[in-house]
């Protein structure tokens, strides 16, 4: 935890840390106290003065069906973003793994998706699957498919999921490539030596010796999904048709900014503080332990 | 699974061209933001669009740079490399010399302090929208440069990175700066900032990528154009009523947005995967 030797020095260390601390103090522990403070209270209609009302927004907001559904929406929508960027991540990983050559040129061309903005992502996918004008929604009308996710909550989730998968899938591609490039070669030839088809070597030998791998990824992605997606959302669908694709991060937003409910939004963003806690305390508990060897 | 196993010249190729596949369809989204970047609105208001660029790239890169829709883009570019270098400096310093003090020296409250920047990460501006918002306008900063950077340059992770780092330096570099009467100061300049060189430049990767594509916070802080980023002026350039988008210049305007990160991940490959990789731990 700390060195062996260190310096002597009353003020210093408290003038390196000033910077920092002092950051965090004012950006993130006071706010995050006025949500806390805020969430016991309401504003009367005027915004003159605060009524204490204790519990009752966390009340109101667990009754409220319009939260429940953006939590299930939530929790729809991290799971598929999750499968597919894994799953195909997965798929691609395997096969660069598999070729001996050109296998880093695969890997850089896989990797930059990485630094495209989530909302940016959210324009690209627009911009082809737009009622009016997108190619691919063109020619889905062609081969008789009307697709409107302006209108239709599928296909509104279905745009969304995508271009947030799309996005991730290079950052899961490096960690499962890493992951089978660890995995010991003798292990698999000797099955191999033994009959066990590419199949079955896959599903008995190399799932589970990945299986460190996939948790890491598992946890990381549901956070990609929950925190970091408000931009896909905010460029695609603001939360639409019918709040149909209004995840909890959103909602926040939704509801202190263009609502105006501080109330409820302060009540929101402690809840989303618990998620939080809860998913950190998973990374840092579980993820280093190893889960199979 | 290379070696031995599965050299059957069939089973190559077909990897092969899975991935062929699979990265095509990936750069799909890519490829039509360019030609939809080198077209005319005409061209794509009338289905369906080319599929092979057109002559228009000049003019339309040219229209976007100096006009844009609500403001230039070029100012909005300024404004992006503002933000996302005013990040990665700020969390790498701040987070350099925290590391410094919590590893280098004893003093009261030090654990406190160290779990103080730990729970930062417990925290994210997602969950505290609206207080935050409420901070900044306090000190009048929305609007601003400072109103952008300050709030986002606490960093739990840069300083776990920095403090993983110094604690495999060696015991006897100190010990011998002492003998030689270096201060705490003179060590720290002269021969940990040195030593972190590497580790520095894999955390600029990411954090530059990390500061360029922020969207939530410019989106509630920047209400004037003329103080747009980039990554979050895009979604501004779109109509509000029923009228059909300038997806040419929009789309030239996509393509800038993504390329100063985009270059600095396919230029810098290897400090990128350590950045990634460490940063994770």
């Amino acid at each position: 935890m700390q060195k062996r030797v260190v310096f002597n020095n009353r003020l210093l260390p408290y003038l390196l840390l000033a910077p920092q601390i002092l950051v965090t103090l004012v950006f993130f522990f006071w706010p995050a106290g006025q949500a806390i403070y805020q969430s016991a209270f309401i504003p009367d209609p005027f915004g003159l003065k605060t009524q204490f009302v204790g519990l009752d927004n966390f009340r109101f907001l667990f009754s409220d069906p319009y939260y429940l559904a953006s939590f299930k929406t939530t929790v729809i929508f991290s799971s598929l973003v999750t499968l597919v960027s894994m799953g195909a991540a997965l798929w691609l990983a395997v096969m660069a793994d598999r070729v001996i050559k050109g296998s880093s040129a695969y890997k850089s061309l896989l990797v930059w998706p990485y630094a495209v903005a989530p909302a940016v992502a959210g324009v690209l996918w627009l911009f082809m699957f737009n009622p009016n004008v997108g190619l691919v929604a063109w020619y889905l009308g062609v081969l008789g498919y009307d697709w409107n996710h302006v209108l239709n909550d599928n296909e509104a989730m279905g745009l969304v999921v995508a271009a947030s998968a799309w996005r991730q899938i290079s950052y899961n591609f490096l960690f499962f490539l890493a992951g089978l490039q660890a995995i010991p070669k003798s292990v698999i030839e000797a099955a191999a030596i033994d009959g066990a088809t590419f199949a079955r070597r896959f599903w008995t030998i190399v799932f589970p010796l990945l299986s460190p791998t996939t948790f890491f990824l598992l946890v990381v992605n549901i956070v990609y999904a929950f925190f970091e997606t408000f931009g896909v959302i905010h460029t695609i669908t603001l939360g639409g048709p019918q709040q149909a694709t209004t995840i909890l991060v959103y909602k926040v937003f939704s509801d202190g900014f263009v609502g105006q409910d501080l109330g409820s939004s302060a009540a929101q963003s402690v809840v989303l503080l618990f998620v939080v806690g809860v998913l950190t305390v998973v990374q840092f508990r579980y993820v280093e332990r190893k889960v199979h060897y | 699974m290379s070696g031995m196993v599965e050299k059957r010249g069939l089973g190559t190729w077909l990897t092969h061209i899975g991935l062929i596949l699979g990265i095509a369809i990936i750069c799909f989204p890519i490829y039509m933001a360019f030609v939809a970047s080198t077209v005319t609105q005409s061209e794509i208001a009338q289905p369906p669009m080319p599929l092979l660029p057109g002559p228009h790239f000049i003019d339309n890169y040219t229209a976007a740079l100096t006009q844009g829709i609500n403001a230039p883009v070029m100012t909005m570019l300024v404004n992006s490399m503002v933000m996302a270098l005013g990040i990665t400096i700020g969390k790498i310093s701040i987070s350099l010399i925290s590391a410094y003090a919590i590893v280098y020296f004893k003093f009261p409250f030090r654990m406190a302090f160290f779990w103080m920047i730990f729970l930062t990460l417990m925290l994210p501006v997602e969950v505290r929208i609206v207080p935050t918002y409420e901070v900044v306008a306090g000190f009048g900063m929305l609007n601003s440069y400072s109103g952008l950077i300050l709030p986002l340059i606490a960093s739990a992770t840069a300083t776990f990175l920095f403090r993983q780092f110094f604690l495999t330096v060696p015991d006897e570099l100190v010990e011998a700066a002492r003998v030689d009467g270096a201060g705490p100061v003179r060590f720290f300049i002269d021969i940990l900032l040195p030593m972190s060189r590497t580790n520095i430049a894999a955390l600029f990767v990411i954090l530059f990528i990390y500061g360029w594509n922020q969207y939530l916070w410019p989106l509630l802080i920047t209400t004037e154009p003329e103080m747009n980023t980039i990554v979050m002026g895009i979604k501004q350039m779109f109509p509000s009523g029923d009228d059909i988008a300038n997806w040419p210049v929009i789309m030239a305007t996509t393509l800038m947005a993504m390329l100063p990160p985009v270059a600095v991940v396919v230029l810098m490959q290897r400090l990128f995967v350590k950045g990634l990789v460490e940063s994770e731990k």
